[in-house]
């Protein structure tokens, strides 16, 4: 491997941590082009994300411990519930998952850096200027977002606040984010893949992010479309969701939904990446079935293109494109249980170790997958009928986003982080993470079946008595929940300082396979500016 | 890991338990409701057959990954397999999911199509959504008027230290339909989406301006049927239930009789002179019904959105100012048209309830004749 | 094992035009998004979405048969969005009528408001299925209608049931529902509609 390097080497010269002046501390950030630098900035933003919009979820379970009008008024209650849910999805898991492709794609393929560096600098810096605007609703005049984070016109266009105009163009700076980081994403896993790493040989991850940049990339356009139309009726006079001028309201959550299936995947096949990473680490066996898991994932990314109209089955679409749409939806649960059962059997048989991340993985295992039951159960048109909009509806998509997405999310953290700083983090407060989580989340969102079984709306500020027990104890689960991510905060926090005085190696587990792991800890700041050698 | 196992335990046995009680009690805190019509029936049993085909699973899929997470530890010695391919497996464990979906699409198809049912119906009602309350239109009668949120503010606000039974679910005028009677409602919005559920008629069905949509029952049973508005509809989702009151038939024409009365009443009622007290006793209730949702029951508002009557210009101002606000609403603000849901005797009782009472005390009043003078005026 | 050195300037261009089609992709799908617009409207006419009727007024040919056999109930359903100061109602609440033959019936509007008004008709026709097989050859929802304060009018509307309605189908509303469109910048059906 004695290759003249040339384009590669212009990035090469520069190393961080000599900075002298604050200035150059900052220029250091905003100006950065690597990947790693850029990895850790898009996990720090989603990191602080997740303690804002976590925060508005427990003003919405303080104000409902109890019935009656107790701590905040409706009006605002309906803010906490648009904003906790926009910036869940797109300020807290999207951002996370970038920056999780960041730091690992190129480490794991072996490749120097992301194919496009100054585009990715720019897919960053979109962000804190699409949350600023977003948040900034909240001290302008008239109210902030009101009107659930699914924005459905007309509530939304004739009747939204004009706070709406500012979310319309943060949701663009978002989409145009996501848009260009999935461009990078694409771009590097064709060309940067080192000699020898062919499709087939390539992690699961990079496989799953590969995919679902092709569903960013297909569908963010579309909902920056439906934006757009939502402010061309707002302010000059076109009718896209008005049926005064020939318009329909319904066309609306076509396209909403539309970007928004596909979008649900978005959030879950990266988690189903890092997944198919940790289990075999810590079940020191290779992944079963690699192939089928592939598959299975472009699978459930093509069906995801044609479900879209079960989030709209009480809004009187046509009994044909009912069935259509129901049996679309069932089949969705075939390569998701294909996955279910092979990570079953990867850990089947295998010398299990249940470390912070995989306690965090197996904990997915078990609630993603009973937020799957939930999800064919809603699949069932006629019995759609009594969940949709209920309580049910959001206990179900918590166990797959909350325990899913989030979960993987955690447990990337706990996986990757002796990597990224050199440093072990604490076991035992992991462990006391892992567990209060669990505990919290469940007790938060069990009952929450029960509640929408018995009839209870979803974004409803107060409710009748028979609804006040659940509530009580989903009150009391948020609140450990929330508590309990401090712990997360304070283990990050102290191992990047390296306070646990443990040292990381190389290889960090020792069921280790892949790439990412041949580096020493924590990773230079350059990395395979030589190809590796891949047999 | 074993925690949680045994929280799912616990769960199963817990509903295990409750089924009995689910059964004798028709509704439950924790299940569906049977419901009283033959399509809630059908979606309850086809919800109860999902529901254990997905505990089968559950008990298979998770009996599995316990087991695994029991004896396939390192700390037991555990030396690990080496195999991880198994083509033949994954197409087994793919067909099989796909034959158990079939299965359960048969039930599910059969009962969609059984819910969409187009013979002609004995009785047809129109219900409107409202930001936030509903409209309900008999449409062979002529009868048709708006149901409010009942509970009272000091319950709202906890000023009452108990609340009643029905708290959020109670309405100043419920629905009423006969049983036995295929009843088809009509659905449609007047502002914004929103969505009629009553879980007991297994019925939801959105409410979308400018379209119309149905949905039908043959309601079984007499009784009391409560249900919300399910679809985020602005401030007040959460407070326009929907209350629907089963009868028997001839309950039922008796009913019908006495709102044609009713109707004709009211026409009278607008032609009669109400004393100041009588406007005052009848301008609260309908301050407290219809105002008090934004303007609250003291009059404070909540401004910005919603400002206060207590001092305001309107309420202080010209008498002519105010009716004309009350009767055509503001544009482009939440207040509302109330010409056409409340009587001339409604709005001379409100207004002049507002003008002297909730801080103010203007002293003037108007009267039924005035407002029936007023529409006319405005229609020149 | 593949141990070819890398063209990194030949592995820059193709990214570079990698990038350029994705985000022509991108722009593509931004086109899409728009492109369903129309897709859904015609899919609504097919599938009798939202129960939208025939836009344009379509030609009642009298020496079609009609089918005596057959009753279907008609119910004249009328909304005012936003509740807006007119009165608008059937004129027939009701009517049974045979497929096949042509039906007049009329609507009373009266604008109750102290200033001139315009507004626009919605029609909506549920089962949604039966949708497309009730045709209008003359509507007032082809066009905007005007009042001034306290003028009314009645307003008629031509059509007949085609013989290919449903078989299961023998009760269908049509409804209307009437928006103030006085303030909008750009009106639908500018062009009054002819039979054609």
């Amino acid at each position: 491997m004695a290759e003249v390097i040339t384009h590669e080497t212009e990035h090469h010269h520069y190393e961080p941590g000599h900075e002298k002046t604050l200035g150059a501390k900052i220029a250091r950030w905003v100006f950065t082009t690597n990947h790693k630098d850029i990895g850790t900035l898009y996990l720090w933003l989603s990191f602080l994300m997740f303690f804002v919009a976590g925060g508005m979820a427990l003003l919405i379970r303080t104000e409902l411990f109890m019935p009656g009008a107790r701590f905040i008024s409706p009006e605002f209650f309906n803010q906490m519930t648009t904003m906790h849910g926009l910036i869940m999805v797109f300020g807290v898991v999207m951002p996370a998952l970038t920056g999780l492709a960041n730091w690992q794609i190129p480490l794991m393929i072996g490749a120097p850096d992301m194919a496009l560096p100054r585009l990715n600098n720019w897919s960053f810096w979109l962000l804190p200027f699409a949350f600023l605007l977003l948040i900034s609703t909240f001290f302008i005049e008239g109210p902030a977002p009101n009107f659930g984070w699914t924005f459905y016109a007309p509530l939304s266009t004739q009747y939204g606040p004009p706070s709406t105009d500012f979310m319309i163009f943060a949701i663009h700076l978002m989409g145009l984010s996501s848009i260009m980081g999935a461009i990078n994403i694409i771009a590097t896993i064709i060309n940067m893949r080192a000699p020898g790493m062919s499709y087939m040989k390539m992690p699961v991850f990079a496989w799953s992010w590969f995919i679902t940049a092709f569903l960013l990339l297909g569908i963010m356009p579309v909902l920056a479309g439906c934006v757009t139309m939502m402010l061309t009726d707002r302010h000059f006079g076109t009718s896209f969701f008005n049926a005064a001028g020939g318009g329909d309201p319904l066309l609306f959550q076509h396209l909403f939904w539309f970007f928004g299936h596909p979008e649900v995947y978005v959030l879950i096949l990266p988690a189903f990446g890092i997944i198919s990473e940790i289990l075999p680490t810590f079940s020191r066996k290779k992944i079963f079935g690699y192939r089928f898991m592939v598959y299975a994932i472009v699978v459930i990314a093509v069906l995801s293109y044609v479900v879209w109209a079960h989030h709209m089955f009480t809004t009187g679409i046509p009994l044909a494109s009912e069935l259509f749409f129901m049996y679309a939806t069932m089949i969705i649960a075939v390569p998701t249980g294909v996955k279910v059962f092979n990570w079953t059997a990867t850990m089947f048989k295998g010398s299990l170790s249940f470390e912070t991340p995989m306690l965090f993985a197996i904990g997915f295992l078990f609630m993603f997958t009973f937020g799957g039951f939930s999800g064919l159960m809603l699949a069932i048109v006629p019995a759609d009928v009594q969940y949709q909009d209920s309580y049910f509806v959001v206990a179900h998509f918590h166990y797959v986003l909350m325990s899913g997405s989030v979960y993987a999310i955690m447990a990337a953290i706990y996986y990757w982080l002796p990597k990224w700083c050199g440093y072990m983090y604490c076991e035992k407060l992991g462990k006391w993470h892992f567990w209060l989580t669990t505990l919290g989340m469940n007790i938060t969102f069990f009952v929450m079946h029960f509640l929408g079984l018995a009839g209870m709306p979803r974004r409803i500020p107060d409710y009748p008595l028979q609804f006040e027990d659940f509530n009580r104890i989903a009150t009391i689960g948020a609140f450990i929940l929330g508590f309990s991510q401090l712990i997360f905060l304070y283990n990050v926090i102290k191992t990047i300082r390296g306070k646990n005085r443990v040292k990381a190696s190389a290889e960090v587990w020792e069921g280790h396979h892949g790439l990412e792991w041949t580096v020493a800890s924590p990773a230079p700041y350059h990395t395979f500016s030589t190809p590796p050698k891949i047999d | 890991m074993r925690l949680i196992s045994y929280w799912r335990w616990f769960v199963s046995v817990l509903l295990l338990a409750i089924t009995p009680y689910a059964l004798a009690h028709g509704e439950s805190k924790f299940n569906l409701p049977k419901g009283v019509t033959p399509i809630s029936h059908d979606i309850y049993d086809l919800h109860m057959t999902i529901f254990w085909i997905c505990v089968g699973i559950g008990v298979i899929v998770f009996g599995v990954m316990i087991y695994t997470l029991i004896y396939h530890r390192k700390s037991r010695g555990v030396k690990p397999a080496q195999f991880h391919e198994h083509t033949l497996v994954e197409i087994v464990w793919a067909v099989i999911p796909l034959l158990i979906l079939v299965a359960m699409a048969i039930p599910a198809t059969l009962v969609l199509i059984r819910m969409n049912d187009t013979t002609e119906a004995d009785i047809n009602i129109k219900v409107t959504g409202y930001q936030w309350k509903w409209q309900y239109e008999y449409l062979d009668h002529g009868i048709s008027y708006f149901s409010n949120l009942s509970t009272p503010r000091d319950e709202l606000e906890n000023r009452k230290p108990t609340k009643g039974q029905w708290y959020l679910l109670e309405v100043d005028k419920p629905l009423v339909v006969p049983i036995h009677k295929k009843i088809r409602f009509l659905v449609t919005a007047n502002d914004v989406v929103h969505s009629w559920w009553v879980p007991s008629l297994g019925i939801k069905r959105d409410a979308i301006p400018g379209f119309i949509y149905e949905a039908w029952a043959r309601i079984e049973k007499p009784g009391t049927y409560r249900g919300q508005c399910a679809e985020l509809c602005g401030v007040n989702h959460g407070f326009m239930p929907i209350v629907v009151k089963a009868v028997t038939e001839e309950e039922y024409n008796k009913w019908i009789a006495e709102q044609t009365q009713q109707k004709t009443a009211a026409a009278q009622l607008s032609t009669k002179s109400l004393t100041k007290d009588e406007l005052m006793t009848l301008g609260k209730k309908v301050h407290d019904t219809n105002c008090a949702v934004c303007h609250k029951v003291d009059g404070s508002g909540m401004p910005p959105a919603f400002p206060a009557i207590t001092g305001s210009h309107i309420a202080t101002g010209p008498i002519a100012k105010h009716i004309d606000i009350v009767l055509n609403g503001k544009l482009g603000t939440a207040m509302q048209a109330f010409g056409s849901q409340l009587s001339d005797a409604d709005i001379a009782a409100v207004v002049t309830y507002q003008r002297n009472a909730l801080g103010n005390s203007k002293g003037d009043m108007v009267n039924t004749q005035e407002i029936k003078a007023a529409r006319v005026k405005e229609k020149n | 094992m593949n141990n070819q050195p890398i063209d990194y300037a030949a592995r820059q261009r193709k990214i570079r035009r990698l990038a350029m089609l994705l985000g022509l992709a991108a722009f593509g799908m931004l086109g899409f998004g728009y492109l369903l617009v129309p897709i859904y409207n015609v899919m609504c006419k097919a599938f009798g979405i939202n129960g939208k009727t025939n836009e344009q007024p379509i030609a009642y040919n009298a020496a079609d048969p009609v089918d005596k056999s057959r009753w279907v109930t008609i119910e004249f359903v009328t909304s005012r969005n936003n509740q807006m100061p007119w009165e608008f109602n059937p004129l027939v609440k009701k009517i049974r009528v045979h497929p096949g033959e042509i039906n007049r019936i009329a609507f009373y509007a009266k604008n109750d408001s102290d200033h001139e008004m315009m507004v626009q008709a919605i029609p909506s026709v549920t089962p949604g299925l039966a949708a497309k097989h009730l045709k209008k050859t003359e509507c007032f929802c082809f066009t905007q209608q005007s009042l001034k304060a306290g003028e009314s009018m009645d307003m008629p509307v031509l059509f007949h049931i085609d013989r290919d309605l449903p078989k299961e189908v023998n009760e269908m509303t049509l409804s209307y529902t009437m928006f103030d469109i006085t303030h909008m910048k750009h009106k639908k059906n500018a062009n009054a509609g002819k039979i054609s």
